[in-house]
């Protein structure tokens, strides 16, 4: 285990990227979920169409092929971002797809009567989504937006791709240098479940905190 | 309609497998190539040794680039491996299993390997060689062993055509520079007290994207792998003309094979003698516009020795970590 | 799909307002790919040589190799993950507990591992400890370990979601737990969780242009090196992008019928779903469908 104890900082400056990595592209992406669920259920047809283009094509897509797609390919187009930057936004546009999905179901999952009353009470329909439905479908799909954080957790290893250097690319490049790939993967494999396990338990007091009691 | 959706799921399945199976075109073994080279007779080797177990094998695994014009290239036109590196590696093959390039057939299998896992890969089994302008070091001797060099290379600078501001090694200082992952051009920097603003690629053609598209401003690497890039943009690039360093390139295997490897010394003298050398020269990197350079002398510098394999793999190496 | 929640119908400026937001929703779509097209030309973007490699039989082929390679190493991974997590999952609920002790740890193990990860370790790892493949080996135990673990849960889920009733009735037929594992449970979780499966599978075929970072030459691998040797790494990518969302949007499509369908028949049976529950599977889903 010396190897681990002796590239320590390097270890840590791994999972620091990893993290930051992580919780930005999540704050990203929900904004993006929240926009694109909202065109989803809009009563805008353009409006449905791009979102549902979007949430169809993005992650219908591999993780892989949109790191590269955009790191090595768009600046051919002009649209050139450092490697950090770019593994930021197409984690976020990835994940956002997801969470948007997610937030769509719970909205469909709140009862029509609330929309209904809402609206014979006189609100508009961005009021009517943002006072009525998105409280109580968030509320409902707190487990599965869970879920998708720790995903993007692991999925954050593929930044590598695109050279930035996270906890998996850290290992990677340890496991050449000193030729002891056993111990690396331990480490590794242990700090992901570190990153991962206690996200959960969190996350389950997060959803039994706010769980809609019927 | 159960059924129907059963047999749906089963045809998805057995769609995927059968049209895998439908593809054979893919295998980076040797094929194809003029008639150079001269017909050596199945040789015998002492049993136990690396080359007698090969040949018994029947297959020599070699890890190599696939995306470097000149020295390894995997063509999309047609799907075969060329390059200086891959005709060195079917030479070396001809030695273990006899015969001629052209009847090698699948015997010899390249990978990929590409600059930051060389070591790795040797050190797995995963490959039996590496030739993959693998620069022979003392730090990469701590954990591989190198036959050769097959050719001295020495580091160049790439830019654009356009560009006028960097005309020498020091002009590269606080300029985004590219290079490959694990390669010795980090160090060979900081030897020349260049302080460049470094990015680590996994391969050559990133990095020659990136100058493209304007991400870096030079590539610093090995002459034989630049002239390949530079051929590629088309008069995108050129090389600035300066000698960062000097590259022996090598052969590398597992450390402490020390017959495998005066075997390998042994056939470069060979194929260097008989002017196989030279033509795999002249027909790769030499159409790039390189003049064929004088052959290298393999450097037999005294090895740990096969007795104490077992004690050597055992003790820890030093890290490498902080020299590169 | 209807996806709209305004339950009631729109009244004339309800409309009028959807009409106008049409309007400027159109012409700003309209404005983006105006932008998008001219970037393209601007860039030399649809200059004949950056697309004419792309219709070249010999080119295509490379790529086809590539296609071929993806499909051979989903097809096994999806195999055998979904015995291996069967088998998992069975464990999991077996009456022995060490033998449950041990598929926990195996799936909370693998499922909070990054796959990026774990298929390094397959071609950096396993050889050392004596394990020597082909790299196409390294890529399908990789993928099938950690899909096996996720695929487990899937299982489990759907076994649990079962009432009770269903193996008491069963053991009181007189059949003994395996049998009535194999002929009662099992079947009926599994067309329970089928949505959810193919989603995980979807996901699977998907993760396979992980190939790339092990160096397997899969279709991203051959889109890359054949970008590289022509230049135009937009339309090799592209294309490759294309052919993912095609199939997985196909599957998609499929598995959401097959849930739609699965919903009304639960209906109209004796098996109550309740709002939870639905969203337990959409949960699971959510799970599952992201890696």
């Amino acid at each position: 285990m010396d190897v681990v104890f002796d590239n320590l900082d390097l270890f840590l400056r791994g999972i620091r990227t990893t993290v930051s990595l992580t919780l930005t592209s999540y704050v990203v992406a929900f904004v993006i979920g929240m926009v694109v669920a909202s065109f989803r259920v809009s009563p805008v047809p353009p409006l449905r169409l791009v979102g549902s283009f979007y949430v169809n094509t993005v992650r219908n897509t591999p993780l892989a092929v949109l790191m590269v797609l955009f790191f090595f390919a768009l600046p051919d187009v002009g649209i050139l971002y450092s490697a950090y930057i770019s593994a930021i936004i197409v984690l976020s546009a990835y994940t956002g797809s997801f969470i948007a999905e997610t937030i769509r179901a719970g909205i469909n999952s709140v009862a029509k009567g609330q929309a209904e009353a809402a609206r014979a009470l006189g609100l508009t329909y961005p009021q009517v989504l943002r006072i009525v439905i998105l409280p109580q479908a968030l509320r409902a799909v707190i487990a599965p937006l869970g879920s998708i954080f720790i995903a993007l957790i692991k999925n954050s290893a593929l930044a590598n791709l695109i050279s930035v250097t996270e906890l998996s690319g850290t290992a990677e490049r340890l496991i050449n240098d000193t030729a002891q790939p056993i111990p690396l993967f331990i480490a590794a494999a242990l700090a992901y479940l570190v990153l991962t396990i206690p996200s959960g338990i969190l996350l389950g007091r997060i959803e039994r905190r706010f769980a809609i009691k019927r | 309609m159960r059924r129907h959706r059963w047999l749906a799921v089963a045809f998805v399945v057995l769609s995927m497998t059968a049209a895998a199976c439908g593809d054979s075109d893919d295998d980076s073994t040797v094929g194809g190539g003029q008639s150079t080279a001269t017909t050596v007779s199945k040789p015998a080797f002492a049993a136990g040794t690396t080359m007698a177990n090969l040949q018994a094998k029947g297959k020599l695994v070699i890890g190599t680039k696939f995306n470097q014009l000149g020295s390894g290239l995997k063509n999309p036109t047609n799907g075969q491996l060329e390059g200086f590196d891959i005709e060195i590696g079917k030479l070396i093959g001809v030695g273990i299993f006899g015969g001629t390039v052209d009847s090698l057939g699948s015997k010899v299998e390249f990978k990929e390997a590409v600059s930051a896992v060389r070591e790795a890969v040797i050190q797995s089994g995963d490959v039996d060689l590496v030739i993959a302008t693998y620069t022979i070091n003392t730090a990469r001797k701590t954990q591989v062993d190198f036959a050769g060099p097959y050719i001295v290379d020495g580091q160049d600078i790439m830019v654009k055509t356009d560009n006028t501001t960097i005309k020498t090694i020091a002009d590269l200082n606080g300029k985004k520079v590219c290079t490959g992952e694990g390669s010795t051009t980090p160090a060979n920097l900081t030897a020349k007290q260049v302080n460049a603003d470094l990015t680590l690629f996994k391969t050559y053609p990133e990095c020659a994207e990136a100058l493209r598209q304007g991400r870096v401003e030079a590539v610093v690497t090995d002459r034989g792998i630049l002239v390949g890039l530079v051929d590629a943009s088309s008069r995108g690039f050129k090389l600035v003309g300066v000698n960062v360093s000097e590259e022996p390139l090598g052969i590398g295997l597992k450390k402490g094979d020390d017959a495998f490897r005066a075997f390998l010394n042994d056939r470069l003298d060979a194929i260097i003698a008989s002017g196989e050398w030279k033509a795999a020269y002249e027909k790769t990197l030499g159409k790039l516009g390189l003049p064929t350079p004088t052959a290298p002398k393999p450097d037999r510098y005294a090895g740990t020795g096969t007795a104490t394999t077992l004690a050597a793999t055992t003790t820890v190496p030093p890290s490498t970590t902080t020299t590169r | 799909m209807n996806d709209t929640i305004l339950a009631d119908e729109l009244g004339p400026r309800g409309r009028r307002r959807v009409f106008i937001g049409s309007i400027i929703a159109s012409i700003l779509v309209l404005a983006v790919i105006a932008i998008a097209i001219k970037r393209f030309n601007d860039n030399g973007q649809f200059a004949e040589e950056k697309w004419r490699p792309l219709t070249q039989w010999s080119v295509l082929k490379f790529y086809l190799g590539g296609l071929g390679n993806t499909l051979k190493a989903a097809g096994a991974a999806m195999v055998i993950a979904l015995i291996v997590g069967g088998l998992v999952a069975l464990a999991r609920l077996a009456r022995t507990a060490p033998v449950r002790w041990l598929a926990t740890l195996y799936v909370e193990f693998f499922r909070g591992m990054a796959l990026y990860l774990l298929i390094l370790f397959c071609w950096l790892g396993l050889p050392r400890l004596g394990v020597r493949l082909d790299v196409y080996w390294y890529l399908v135990i990789g993928l099938s370990v950690y899909n096996s673990a996720i695929l487990a849960e899937v299982f489990r889920a759907g076994i649990l979601s079962l009432d009770r009733g269903q193996s008491d009735a069963a053991s009181a037929l007189g059949m003994r737990y395996w049998q009535a594992m194999g002929l009662v449970i099992v079947p009926q979780a599994v067309r329970r969780m089928l949505p959810a499966i193919i989603s995980q599978l979807v996901t699977l075929l998907k993760d396979t242009s992980l190939g790339v970072l092990i160096f397997y030459e899969e279709l991203l691998r051959r889109a890359r090196l054949s970008a590289e040797f022509f230049h135009n790494p937009v339309m090799s990518v592209a294309l490759v992008a294309i052919f993912y969302i095609t199939v997985n949007y196909a599957l998609s499509v499929f598995a959401t019928r097959l849930e739609a369908r699965q919903r009304r028949r639960y209906k109209a049976g004796s098996i109550k779903v309740t709002g939870l529950e639905q969203l337990a599977v959409v949960g699971a889903q959510a799970e599952s469908s992201i890696t």
